[in-house]
């Protein structure tokens, strides 16, 4: 039998036949994000080597790793920035990341937040988070795009939650070094990513900020899942959940920070030879 | 609820905009035109031929010189090649025009002159049509635009960037002009086509036509304006500055540059297009030589010298550059070239923001 689903978000009707597909990502085996067997090799040198890594929906996986150890390139593979060499990139269980183009994936609904922050100089507090909202950003739409009174809502919700509400007309290349963090995060969440990747998302933020940062984090969590880069320990103690130490390109440990700090390898590494 | 598009349309530009466009608009369309046509010649207030036509010349220059910044300026994409789609343009209504002459040429043939003096017995097939001006008009709107969406594309697909993309621009132009240069694909060799007589059978000549195509020029850099000015003020616009400034951020928030690149480069081309088609009357010839690489360069410096990323800049670059060019190449010919690679140098080193950003800075300091 060929029965129908009527889904209101899709254009046309699927037939169903067994396991029925879901736009969007596709979480029932409980992982959102499946990295295998990754590799990637600049000039011979391997900037990641057979990395396998799994990420459960809803959770906020923190990645360490002394300097080079391939955390931002495995961002990089993970947002189309660059394609890896060999293995295989899910994005739950239907959605293979290593054939699609970065604004694809930043639609299927992938954000990241990059290392250096990068804003829009030459735009307003306000318009950058009016060109990052989840909406149809297609050019012929966008010439005739007009922001809705929810839209402005939406942007001024954004405004108070990351405290920048009284500059919403500054231009954001005026902004310090830690707003525009916030600012960064922010536009990551006018995008109503699924997967939300932070690279490093509190350096330069007093201490103050960084706690804040924190509580955010820790509030996005299970609705969104969470991969956050860092290097600063006292940050992650606070966010609390599974940590993955990597070093040269693969894994090294994993498990709570504790276990993760009592772990010979890990001390080694990070004490140097 | 949604605001109409007119509404959004007239916000676009604030109101000392819309006044200074009523100014223009009142004196190229009826105050010039009219002392031009009804005055003596011998009247102090005659606007005289010479006036008309270089004027109605710089205002074509203005409108490819706003098209280039929509794309240099706005979305960071440097094009040295900008004179192959305004020549597009004028060889297009340019063989209109030579279709226009009839059996008048020297060789009283219906064939232009240069295909009698080849030899050819018949219009290539690519001609054809080229006698009817709405046609001429079809070519003008639509080659040029189509050559640059290609050309885009593949470029853009490729993401092909900087000075790169600008070398490549410089090559297509280059090659284009071999390509017109040579006698046997049509369009006229090194002379190019010139000797027009007439457009819809008025002689294009008289004061009359010449006022007409003077107000057509005026009319047609005022609607580039405006629609520059909606351009860059809608989300278009702001995504296209985002472009410029971060395009790797851009794609990671879901936005696809090819297809805003390749909007703005097209119309861009269009642009430059309906330019070439409305000099060509006026200056009375076109040929191979608005392709080369220089020319292209010359519509940088423009900008340049304007000032990038606002649109009343380039129209004064245009503006102040020609005006100079037409003194200079009489006054001292053969320094003219020198004159703007130094003009060039100058501007990059001393007023990165050219002229409107040096006024910008004088304002700024007098409120200060
Ligand atoms: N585009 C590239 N070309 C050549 N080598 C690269 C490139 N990108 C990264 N690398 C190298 O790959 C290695 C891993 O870099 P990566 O940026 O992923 O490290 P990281 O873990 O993010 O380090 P950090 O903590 O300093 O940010 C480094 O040795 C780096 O020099
Ligand atoms: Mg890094």
């Amino acid at each position: 039998m060929n029965a129908t689903v009527e889904n209101p978000n899709w254009e046309v009707s699927v037939p169903a036949i067994g396991h029925v597909l879901q736009p969007g990502v596709d979480t029932s085996h409980k992982v959102i994000l499946y990295l295998e067997d990754i590799s990637v090799s600049f000039d011979g040198f391997k900037a990641l080597n057979n990395l396998t890594l799994a990420i459960d929906a809803g959770e906020l996986r923190c990645i360490i790793g002394p300097n080079g150890a391939g955390k931002t390139t495995m961002m990089d593979v993970i947002t189309g920035k660059t394609r890896p060499d060999s293995g295989t990139c899910f994005f739950g269980q239907t959605i293979d990341l290593t054939r699609m183009t970065e604004p694809q994936i930043a639609h299927a609904g992938i954000g990241r937040k990059f290392q250096k922050p990068t804003i829009f100089e030459n735009h307003t507090v306000f318009e950058n988070l009016e060109l990052a909202m989840k909406t149809d950003k297609r050019a012929w739409t966008s010439l005739f795009a007009w922001l809705s009174s929810e839209g402005r809502d939406r942007i001024s919700d954004t405004l108070k939650l990351i405290r920048l509400d009284h500059q919403a007309e500054r231009q954001a290349g005026l902004l310090s070094h830690g707003q525009k963090q916030w600012l960064e995060i922010g536009m990551l969440l006018m995008q109503e990513p699924q997967l939300l990747l932070l690279d490093e998302p509190v350096a330069g933020m007093t201490d103050d900020e960084t706690e804040r940062t924190g509580e955010l984090f820790k509030s996005l969590a299970g609705k969104h899942s969470l991969v956050v880069v860092e290097h600063d320990m006292a940050f992650i103690e606070q966010l609390g959940g599974k940590v993955t130490v990597l070093h040269e390109g693969s894994v090294l440990a994993e498990g709570d920070l504790a276990t993760v700090q009592a772990d010979e390898r890990v001390v080694e590494v990070y004490l140097g030879r | 609820m949604r605001t109409p598009f007119i509404i959004r349309f007239l916000n676009a530009t604030p109101r000392a905009g819309w006044i200074a466009l009523g100014v223009f608009a009142a004196l190229t369309l009826v105050v010039m035109p009219a002392l031009h046509l009804l005055l003596p010649e011998s009247s102090p207030f005659h606007v005289s031929t010479y006036v008309i036509t270089l004027s109605g010349k710089i205002m074509c220059y203005a409108i490819v010189a706003v098209a280039m910044d929509l794309i240099w300026g706005y979305a960071g994409i440097l094009s040295l090649g900008h004179g192959l789609f305004f020549a597009l343009g004028g060889y297009a209504f340019g063989m209109y025009l030579m279709r226009e002459i009839g059996t008048d040429g020297s060789y009283q043939s219906h064939l232009p002159d240069f295909m009698v003096f080849l030899d050819w017995k018949e219009l290539p097939w690519y001609w054809a049509g080229s006698d009817s001006m709405l046609w001429a008009i079809l070519l003008v709107l639509t080659v040029p635009a189509l050559v640059a969406y290609i050309f885009g594309y593949f470029a853009f697909r490729s993401r092909i960037k900087g000075v790169y993309f600008s070398i490549i621009t410089q090559a297509m132009t280059f090659a284009a002009m071999l390509f017109f240069f040579r006698n046997e694909t049509g369009f006229g060799g090194n002379n190019g086509f010139t000797d027009f007589k007439r457009i819809l059978g008025h002689d294009i000549t008289s004061p009359e036509m010449r006022a007409t195509l003077f107000a057509l020029s005026a009319l047609a850099l005022m609607l580039t304006l405006l629609a520059g000015r909606y351009l860059v003020t809608s989300k278009f616009g702001r995504v296209l500055t985002a472009i410029r400034d971060a395009e790797s951020r851009v794609m990671f928030i879901g936005y696809n540059p090819l297809h805003y690149k390749l909007f703005i480069w097209t119309f861009s081309a269009m642009l430059c297009a309906i330019a070439g088609a409305l000099y060509v009357p006026q200056v009375g010839i076109i040929n191979p030589g608005e392709m080369s690489p220089a020319n292209s360069i010359e519509i940088a410096i423009w900008v340049a010298v304007g000032g990038r990323g606002t649109l009343i800049g380039p129209v004064i670059g245009a503006g102040l550059v020609n005006l100079f060019k037409s003194y200079f190449t009489v006054a001292f010919p053969e320094y003219w070239l020198f004159f703007l690679g130094a003009l060039f140098v100058g501007v990059t080193l001393w007023l990165p923001e050219g002229v409107t950003g040096l006024w910008k800075r004088l304002k700024a300091r007098r409120t200060a």
